[in-house]
């Protein structure tokens, strides 16, 4: 049913490019794989999506853009029947319909691969996927079938390049492979319409581009992607066409191919900004160590971390070290040792200011001016069902906001506010739950609670992940700030431009090894790429570092 | 001790357990799917003394063992209502079904106390009953012990091979994930709900009409709150709910032997035995803390709100 939509669709130019290897499905609607219009929603307090209309064809990789809290994610739950439109229209290949439930699309052949994982943890990945087919005829694929499945996800992961063992179970998993999964869940699926919630954000750069082949290999064969990043970059080398949207209104459409990136953004923020560019070095000529870490050799966290191998860096005051490298490759175990929520086998593989902290509890160390942004934002970083002025008072309590064992109100508030309004945090005020909040805005309130305690030495995992240009330059800038002002900043983080764009020195963990660290003007993201590859020298022990573990078992990994 | 009294113990032990078993997997199926409902001890009572009317004034025992199915379910539905419909806390809905099952099952009993009737009988398997010591405990048993096994079976069967058993236990992680991939929450809750319902009412019927087939007020004694305990301590296992069952079984049966005996306990102390080793070994089972947080369904008791 044509509507009056219908003349713009001859305004893509690909339509031409494509339709030859569509022309069979051409007239009309039927070009479309999906297409809405007029979709409008509204929750308490804010217009999620306002008359928005977008069109994909089959085959096409349409971006989709926005910053955090401008009504994608509400697009998307409403183009995968987790919410109804308050008004407005969706076809699908043609035929006009009200999605009621993701069942309902997935029957459709809508797949999604959400940002917050919709896994079940106590369950394998084998059968995480099996509990996606609802529906007659795919039931009796996979009902009772694990063995064929598990044989099904093994072919496509192998084929797409995305290893993984069925039997696990998924809370062993690291982020990045859940995300494996999770795409791997609608790819064994027979779907035309695959909507990615940013997926890139948790891959390296070389998964980044074997999982673009990947998409790209999938739109070849028809099927239509509808792809959601902040990584401009991104969209540019995969997308065929982009919608922005600014405040749940459609800020524009463009072809990402010929749209600058600068462009782009400011399309999406409504304002120039600055894009991937360096900030500043350190000038701080202070040699002291702020941060040692000597010798540090732990096991592994559960089954399937990475045991930490003789780690040795150091942080001085205003610098900031980067640490690259893939998820699960001793990140979570650094991380953890280094805040104290699991303690070192020995005090002094870790020093702050030459006092040894490895056995110090968090508290501990947050007294000695030890301030951390976890990797999990709710969970670790905040309590989902506590409000703002509750997560701030929870690592802020020195900062005058208790007395005596009473809680300071008055102050505590303050607090919560002054984080919301320096960092600019999108929330219902103080008092807001935590898990009411964006992941964006989550992460803003985070950092900002963490820096604006002027920590000595700040422990940071993933600053910007899943947070749009505009926030990722406030996040920057501000860390930048506190270098400035003298702290020692270790940045963990997947995104290498993310490190080259902050860090003064840079390293990488692979297999739970450190490789060398190097100033960052002194090196490359080809060999820091290597570097995450596990391809370095690992570096000889000092003679002093201390002993810990079997020496056997260091003699057997120091063969390359 | 000699062979027959073994034989005696083994085939008391099953008896003893076999009404906490019953309503223990009830329980375990409808907690795997998130739903805590605290009214096991209402409903099973309720299910007794509905089972026993129903089998006196009919005369037939297996119209009895309907009539407990059903009002079980009925009660189950009225916890339902309140806290899968109107998401009520689960944990006050079921303690007010305990109350309200021991207080109307006491004002429908009053007239029955003290009626005698004839219960389940023993059905002897051939060939099987003949096995030493085993053969009595397993295979000489009345049908409602029989049941009680295949259904333990088909309960295991039904969580470890097939996609039904899946899908309770991803809605008793995650209510919200699974409704992303699109599973029916609300329905599958009601349905395991109502299966914990019967079999509760099922196994306060075994009291009534086989284990003392009698009517008393408050006959449970504390069975369902055991059963309760029994789910968590099993770490929502089968076999381990089925072993718990039957050592509680053993521990009640041992406090009479000792008492016969005649050790120099307190028979009041004595008494106490089934609820510490029940609890005792199952903790041991259970002390594996990493392993066990992750078989603990980990919406447990959690109201689901759909997404409006």
């Amino acid at each position: 049913m044509p509507a009056s939509h219908q003349p713009e669709s001859s305004r893509s130019h690909r339509l031409d490019s494509k339709g030859a290897v569509f022309d069979n499905r051409s007239g009309g609607d039927r070009c479309y794989r999906i297409r809405c219009a007029g979709i409008t929603k509204v929750y308490p307090g804010v217009v999620a999506n306002d008359q928005v209309s977008l069109a994909i064809q089959p085959g096409e990789i349409h971006a989709l853009l926005g910053e955090n809290g401008a009504g994608k994610s509400t697009l998307m739950k409403i183009l995968y029947g987790v919410t109804q439109p308050d008004s407005g229209s969706i076809w699908f290949d043609g035929q006009q319909h009200t999605l009621k439930s993701p069942a309902h699309a997935r029957r459709l052949g809508i797949g999604m691969v959400f940002q917050h994982f919709s896994l079940f943890e106590t369950l394998t990945v084998v059968e995480n996927i099996a509990l996606s087919f609802y529906g007659k005829a795919m039931d009796k694929r996979a009902a009772g079938q694990l063995k064929d499945l598990a044989r099904r996800i093994e072919e496509i992961s192998s084929h797409y390049g995305m290893p993984i063992d069925p039997h696990r179970h998924v809370h062993s998993l690291s982020t990045g492979e859940r995300q494996r999964v999770e795409i791997i869940r609608c790819l064994v699926q027979d779907i035309s319409l695959l909507i990615l919630d940013e997926p890139t954000s948790v891959l390296t750069p070389q998964e980044v581009s074997s999982l673009f082949v990947t998409l790209k290999k999938l739109a070849a064969e028809g099927c239509s992607l509808l792809f959601i990043s902040h990584k401009l970059q991104e969209v540019k080398a995969l997308c065929d066409s982009a919608t922005v949207l600014r405040h749940g209104k459609i800020a524009g459409t463009c072809d990402p191919k010929t749209t600058s990136t600068e462009d782009m953004a400011s399309m999406m923020v409504g304002s120039q900004t600055t894009l991937g560019q360096r900030y500043s070095f350190s000038t701080s000529k202070n040699e002291d160590k702020r941060l040692a870490v000597t010798g540090l050799t732990e096991a592994a966290m559960g089954e399937f971390g990475a045991p930490l191998h003789d780690i040795h860096f150091s942080v001085k005051p205003g610098e900031i070290l980067g640490i690259a490298g893939v998820a699960g490759n001793g990140q979570r175990e650094l991380i953890q040792l280094l805040s104290g929520e699991r303690l070192a086998t020995s005090p002094d593989f870790i020093t702050l200011d030459n006092q040894a902290i490895g056995q110090l509890t968090p508290g501990k160390r947050r007294r000695l001016g030890m301030a951390v942004v976890p990797e999990e934002r709710l969970g670790r970083g905040a309590v989902p069902d506590m409000s703002l002025s509750e997560n701030g008072l929870l690592t802020g309590f020195l900062q005058n906001l208790v007395s005596g064992g009473f809680l300071r109100q008055r102050r505590i508030h303050g607090f919560a506010n002054n984080v919301i309004s320096r960092f600019r945090v999108k929330a219902h005020g103080n008092s807001a739950d935590a898990k009411s909040l964006s992941g964006g805005n989550l992460q803003k309130f985070i950092i900002g609670r963490e820096i604006l305690q002027d920590p000595k030495l700040l422990i940071c995992a993933s600053p910007t992940w899943g947070v749009d240009v505009g926030a990722a330059n406030l996040i920057h800038q501000s860390l930048i700030a506190l270098r400035d002002k003298g702290t020692a900043i270790v940045v963990l983080s997947e995104d290498l431009d993310e490190l080259f764009q902050i860090s003064d020195r840079i390293g990488a963990l692979c297999h739970g090894k450190l490789s060398p660290v190097k100033p960052v003007r002194e090196t490359s993201i080809n060999e820091v790429g290597q570097w995450m590859a596990g391809v370095f020298d690992h570096p000889e022990k000092s003679a002093s570092a201390p002993m810990a573990m079997e020496p056997d078992r260091q003699a057997k990994e120091y063969t390359p | 001790m000699d062979m027959d009294l073994i034989t005696n113990i083994l085939f008391a032990m099953v008896r003893t357990g076999t009404p906490l078993l019953l309503v223990a997997l009830g329980e375990l199926v409808c907690e795997k799917s998130g739903v805590l409902n605290l009214g096991q001890e209402g409903m099973m009572l309720m299910g007794a003394v509905i089972g026993f009317i129903a089998a006196l004034t009919t005369g037939s025992l297996i119209f009895g063992v309907i009539m407990s199915l059903l009002v079980g379910m009925a009660m189950a539905m009225l916890f339902g209502l309140l806290a899968i419909q109107l998401r009520a806390n689960q944990v006050a809905t079921g303690l007010a079904l305990t109350i309200f099952g021991a207080g109307l099952s006491a004002y429908v009993g009053t007239d029955y106390i003290g009626q005698a009737l004839a219960g389940f009988q023993p059905m002897l398997i051939p060939l099987l009953s003949d096995i030493p010591i085993l053969g009595k405990a397993l295979f000489s048993q009345d049908i409602l012990v029989y049941c009680s096994l295949g259904i333990a079976l088909a309960i295991w069967l039904f969580f470890r091979f097939s996609r039904p058993g899946l899908m309770v236990k991803a809605i008793g992680e995650s209510p919200y994930s699974a409704t992303a991939v699109g599973l029916p929450v609300i329905m599958t809750r009601w349905l395991a709900l109502l299966f914990g319902g019967a079999m509760a009412g099922l196994g306060g019927a075994y009291l009534s009409l086989a284990y003392t087939p009698l009517w008393a007020e408050g006959m449970t004694a504390g069975r369902g709150w055991i059963a309760l305990a029994l789910v968590v301590f099993a770490s929502w296992k089968v076999e381990r709910v089925l072993l718990g069952a039957w050592l509680f079984g053993l521990a009640s049966i041992m406090h009479l032997v000792l008492q016969g005996m005649g050790a120099s306990i307190s028979s009041n102390l004595l008494a106490t035995l089934p609820y510490l080793a029940t609890i005792v070994v199952l903790v041991l089972l259970s002390s594996n803390q990493s392993r066990s947080r992750l078989l603990a369904p980990m919406s447990l008791g959690k109201p689901y709100h759909p997404a409006g």
